[in-house]
């Protein structure tokens, strides 16, 4: 009855069926880069912050809370940049826009292109934490020996839960891959 | 009736001979014995870095080896036994019971299954081609563990890693071919009036698992593809100098990885769930809730994969997810436990081999299953991870579970697949010294775990001495007590007292109506399944 079980003709629609799972499954690992991105920004975890300017609205300033923020600046292992903030914390009400600066540096004789990756802790207030204009938006180009001054205006939304008093905002700069300084830095 | 059935295959019954047989072998019991073969080989080949690894960490300080070969010792250590050993062996099989199990003559596509097992002596020939050239002093084989978390394998990984990115390519494709042939079996060639839910719980468990294999391994197949784009061509999925995120590489890995340690062990609940009634003299106790707790634990696996990465910096509401669906595990798990006590629970048992390795799974998986249950808890899982413990645990759910059950389905099947019985005195050596080692080696590695040894360094501190020099000892006796295995295996193979068409007086399946050694084609008439 089956003693040419290859030519059962059930087994050419098992295979495509299960096939439709293995491409489906293939393409769903590669769904997940987008995915986890939506699912980090919506729920502002993994210290998420807006990486495009947020458009400034006047709000309730709110003079009754004081937060504290700290600006951290660190560099990627290869870059060969000076970076720090002008200002190592601040203290505003929410709903206040602030202006700080930060200060990068370049240490080589060759033109670099860097890429400034900002992140909040704690993780849950990344949200409430607005930028409105900031270096990390666009690439940044120094020239050899080049320094430059890069400005952050941020504002911290009412919003922010109670309990948190005190923000860090962090940025670490990178090397753009590919670019001329790429091979400078394995040197 | 047999003289028909002869007359009738006649014309194809004939095997080829020599190597022609195996290279193009179309048999499901050949191909099953050359999975079965190649995973022994490669146990050995695994086995002999686990000693390298035991040799160097028998006392503190450095030793016999460099860390950057230690390095690729764990690595390939842990990439061979689970992709080289326990997947093909279960495969394998697979391959011998999931046709005689169900009352087909082969399994349904007998050339991609020639396909499946011939692409892996390809993929483990690169990725052991790439420790040939670290020997030789051509640079660095894998060294990042098999988990390749990035950037390790990406920006740091040394130029072998494209090499290790092929070979799980091609291991890869070869399982979802695997997989295929298996549910094509299953839903296609079961005999007459053999119903889903009259189906030997190994074949249920293999149809599970098989769907497991379909779902994650495309996407493993994609984080290495990620790996290969980022690493070769430009594409920034796990750099953050690029936009991306290495902690995304952990979430696709870890998304693949869940499911996959399920895929190593739902086959040998399959196995335990034959032995254990064979050998109590019973049916299984409550084999439709044995279908079920496997189909949840299926389903279980794909929203639990983060608790691999507690410490990762995830969120509070994440870990609380994370912890209390994991601890759903041990619900199903727990069902499947009680119903193999349940079924020894008053039934005439004997000990023979394979039930005692059988009897050793269920107790020492449940030991892994705690200490499973231990890491799930968060809080406590920051003391636990990247320690000593973590390797306890998933030695013994993979080493003293999975491949305990390999062992035990060996010896319960090889007087069907030889027609010989195998030396009973030898397969208790066997077990008892395999037992003893196994806990020698796994045991004390939850106390240094626990007092804080980290995994995957070639040095520690002077307090884990004893436990580590208990360890590498329990490691020799474990390693070289598989040489029992093989010598038994062997004699098997070539004579020995004639097992009877049912081997064992409790056995129950229809495996047991066909003669000694199997037929070359199993049914080639379907038997009718009351």
């Amino acid at each position: 009855m089956t003693s040419q079980p290859n030519q059962n003709p059930g087994n050419a629609r098992v295979i495509s069926r299960l096939m439709i799972i293995v491409f489906g499954m293939f393409g769903f690992g590669f769904a997940m880069v987008p995915l986890y991105d939506v699912f980090c920004d919506i729920t502002g975890i993994n210290g998420k912050t807006n990486d495009q300017a947020v458009q400034a609205v006047s709000r309730q300033i709110d003079e009754s809370r004081n937060i504290e923020v700290e600006f951290i600046a660190s560099l990627n292992a290869d870059m060969p940049w000076a970076f720090y903030p002008l200002q190592k914390k601040v203290t505003v009400h929410p709903g206040q826009p602030m202006r700080i600066n930060y200060v990068a540096k370049n240490l080589t004789d060759k033109a670099i292109i860097g890429h400034a990756v900002p992140s909040v802790a704690p993780g849950r207030a990344a949200t409430y934490f607005e930028k409105t204009e900031c270096f990390c938006f666009t690439e940044q180009k120094l020239e050899a020996g080049e320094e430059k001054e890069m400005p952050v205006i941020f504002v911290v939304d009412p919003e922010l839960p109670e309990d948190v008093n005190q923000l860090a905002l962090s940025y670490t700069f990178f090397i753009k891959p590919g670019s001329e300084a790429q091979t400078l830095a394995q040197n | 009736m047999s003289a028909v059935i002869e007359e009738h295959h006649e014309h194809h019954d004939h095997k080829p001979t020599g190597i022609g047989r195996w290279l193009f072998s179309t048999n499901h019991k050949d191909i099953g014995t050359m999975y079965l073969w190649f995973s022994f080989l490669m146990f050995f080949v695994g086995g002999a870095m686990a000693l390298v690894i035991r040799a160097e960490l028998f006392e503190p300080g450095l030793q016999l080896v460099e860390p950057e070969f230690f390095n690729q010792m764990t690595t390939l250590h842990g990439l061979i036994m689970v992709f080289g050993v326990i997947m093909p062996a279960f495969v394998g099989l697979a391959n011998w019971q999931v046709p005689m199990m169900i009352g087909a003559p082969d399994m349904a596509l007998p050339r991609m299954n020639n396909w499946s097992f011939w692409l892996l002596p390809g993929a483990f020939g690169i990725l052991i081609a790439s420790l040939i050239m670290s020997m030789m002093g051509m640079g660095s084989a894998p060294n990042f563990g098999w988990t390749f978390y990035a950037p390790l394998s990406t920006t740091y990984g040394p130029a072998s890693t494209d090499y290790f990115i092929f070979s799980v390519h091609i291991m890869g494709i070869s399982s979802i071919m695997g997989a295929i042939n298996i549910i094509a079996t299953i839903m296609n060639l079961r005999a007459p009036g053999m119903t889903y839910m009259k189906m030997p719980i190994f074949v249920w468990t293999w149809f599970i698992t098989a769907y497991l294999l379909i779902a994650v391994m495309p996407v493993l197949a994609g984080v290495v593809t990620m790996m290969l784009t980022d690493r070769n061509f430009g594409t920034s999925f796990f750099n953050a100098a690029g936009g991306g995120d290495p902690v995304l590489f952990q979430h696709v890995f870890w998304f693949f990885g869940h499911p996959e340690v399920y895929i190593m062990i739902l086959p040998a609940f399959g196995v335990v769930s034959q032995i254990v009634p064979t050998f109590a003299r019973k049916k299984i106790f409550g084999y439709s809730s044995m279908v079920y707790a496997t189909a949840s634990i299926a389903f279980l696996s794909f929203i639990v994969w983060a608790h691999h990465m507690f410490t990762t910096g995830m969120p509070v509401a994440g870990e609380l997810y994370f912890m209390y669906a994991t601890m759903l595990i041990a619900i199903p798990t727990g069902v499947k436990v009680f119903n193999w006590v349940s079924t020894m629970w008053r039934g005439s048992m004997t000990f023979e081999t394979p039930m005692l390795f059988a009897i050793g799974f269920i107790f020492l998986f449940t030991i892994g299953g705690f200490t499973g249950l231990m890491m799930c808890i968060a809080p406590a899982d920051f003391q636990y991870h990247d320690t000593y413990f973590i390797v306890a645990h998933f030695h013994y759910v993979l080493a003293t579970g999975a491949a305990f059950s390999i062992m035990g389905a060996v010896y319960f099947w090889i007087p069907k697949w030889t027609g010989n019985m195998y030396n009973e005195t030898l397969g208790k050596w066997h077990f008892w010294l395999t037992t003893i080692g196994g806990n020698m080696v796994f045991f004390p590695m939850h106390f240094v775990g626990l007092a804080g040894m980290p995994r995957r360094i070639p040095d520690y501190s002077l307090q884990f001495a004893e436990f580590n020099a208990l360890a590498t000892v329990g490691a020799f006796i474990f390693g070289f007590s598989q040489l029992i295995f093989l010598y038994n295996v062997i004699k098997t193979t070539r004579g020995g007292e004639k097992a009877t068409e049912k081997v064992w007086e409790g056995a129950d399946g229809l495996e047991w109506t066909l003669p000694s050694p199997a037929p070359f084609h199993s049914f080639t008439t379907p038997p009718q399944v009351r």
